[in-house]
């Protein structure tokens, strides 16, 4: 039951390909891997945070007010990871540039502050959070690899080559907006495929 | 003093706020399913982010940066964004029934919306000034508009196309919004 928590923000509710939100963070950042990866951290620490927290007041929080209040500690949050990263990882948050201040009107964290931390327990919460950050972290590094190797030819994550280069003419498109719709699109289209696929069974 | 042309231009067109800079796209997929809310939606945008770009330039030059607060950034934009949007309800509902009537539905739905976010905080990386600021925000939002715009006639005809099955709905979407965001790169080679 507990585990549950845990496994459905994975696959079965995965955040960009179930529910659809948060795609502006997931198609801005993905032209990279180790961007995707930075991005991904940062959701991680403001998602478990405010779940966590708001989980923790959600006696104390009059419903009346209850939306200016979880944007409150979300800003906050995302204060705390934009300074940390300002500090520690200056190139890094120099590439997420307004993408990083951005994660406080990602949707994905203000709709599990609304759906699920503002009614459930403290435990629940933590394990919920956990669980929608690694399902945006499979979808927004899955695109970042499709994207990566498409464009550039290659994969080097913070200066380490993953995958060597194997073509002397990528194409240049797929670090470009136009690439970053393509490859969600055609995502999207083979899980669907797979689900059809699973039902006709 | 900044070329207001440029920036216009370079806003509805060049840095389109969907097709470039990926902002608002919840509303984009969510709401260009017909021409005629993709119209209410994109004047709501237009009204809200002229306005936001007009309120948080004061407050980001004469408030955060005089007390060296400028890491408040964040926090204090997303305040005074929901806020303004909340007034603007509640004003709107007093006054102009009408319009509410026209609009109201599309107004909660803003706040949450990152392009306003975005455009506040795009204007201050830019380093505008604020006649440049307002006139950035107004841009973004007609850019935010036309691309609704596009994007919900082609949706309108696509439903009478034979799409692949896996490919209904939103995956479609997707690959439009790939094809009208590679129509769009064509203005990056505009040059004043």
């Amino acid at each position: 039951m507990k585990l549950d928590e845990l496994t459905k923000g994975v696959f079965r509710y995965n955040p960009i390909f179930y529910l659809v939100l948060g795609l502006c963070p997931l198609l801005a950042v993905s032209t990279r891997v180790d961007n995707a990866l930075g991005m991904s951290l940062g959701v991680f620490f403001v998602l478990v945070s405010s779940n966590v927290i708001i989980s923790l007041f959600r006696h104390w929080i009059p419903s009346q007010v209850r939306i200016p209040c979880f944007i409150v500690i979300i800003a906050s949050f995302v204060t705390i990871v934009e300074l940390f990263m300002h500090g520690y990882a200056p190139e890094l948050h120099g590439r997420l540039g307004i993408y990083l201040p951005l994660i406080v009107v990602n949707c994905i964290i203000l709709g599990r502050a609304e759906a699920f931390a503002s009614k459930k327990p403290v435990f629940h919460s933590f394990l919920d959070a956990i669980g929608m950050s690694i399902g945006f972290t499979l979808a927004i590094v899955g695109i970042a690899i499709c994207r990566e190797v498409l464009s550039t030819g290659k994969i080097a994550i913070f200066g380490y080559t993953i995958v060597p280069t194997f073509t002397q003419s990528p194409s240049v498109m797929m670090i470009l907006p136009p690439g970053a719709f393509l490859t969600i699109g055609i995502i999207m289209a083979l899980i669907n495929y797979r689900s059809i696929r699973k039902e006709g069974r | 003093m900044e070329n207001l042309l440029v920036i216009a231009v370079g806003a509805i067109f060049v840095n389109n706020i969907v097709l470039y800079w990926f902002l608002g796209l919840c509303p984009f997929f969510g709401v260009s399913k017909k021409t005629s809310t993709a119209l209410g939606m994109g004047s709501a945008v237009i009204f809200v982010m002229t306005c936001a770009s007009a309120i948080t330039w004061p407050i980001y030059t004469y408030l955060l940066i005089p007390f060296n607060i400028e890491f408040m950034r964040t926090v204090t934009f997303i305040l005074v964004i929901a806020t303004f949007v909340q007034l603007i309800e509640m004003v709107i509902r007093k006054y102009k029934p009408s319009l509410y009537k026209a609009l109201g539905i599309y107004l909660p739905l803003i706040t949450t919306n990152c392009a306003i976010m975005g455009v506040a905080l795009l204007n201050i990386e830019k380093g505008y000034s604020f006649i440049g600021s307002v006139v950035d925000g107004f841009s973004a939002g007609i850019g935010f508009t036309l691309a609704l715009l596009l994007m919900s006639g082609i949706r309108e005809r696509l439903e009478f196309a034979n799409v692949p099955r896996s490919f209904q709905d939103l995956p479609i979407a997707f690959i439009s919004a790939a094809l009208l965001a590679l129509a769009f790169m064509a203005f990056s080679g505009m040059r004043f």
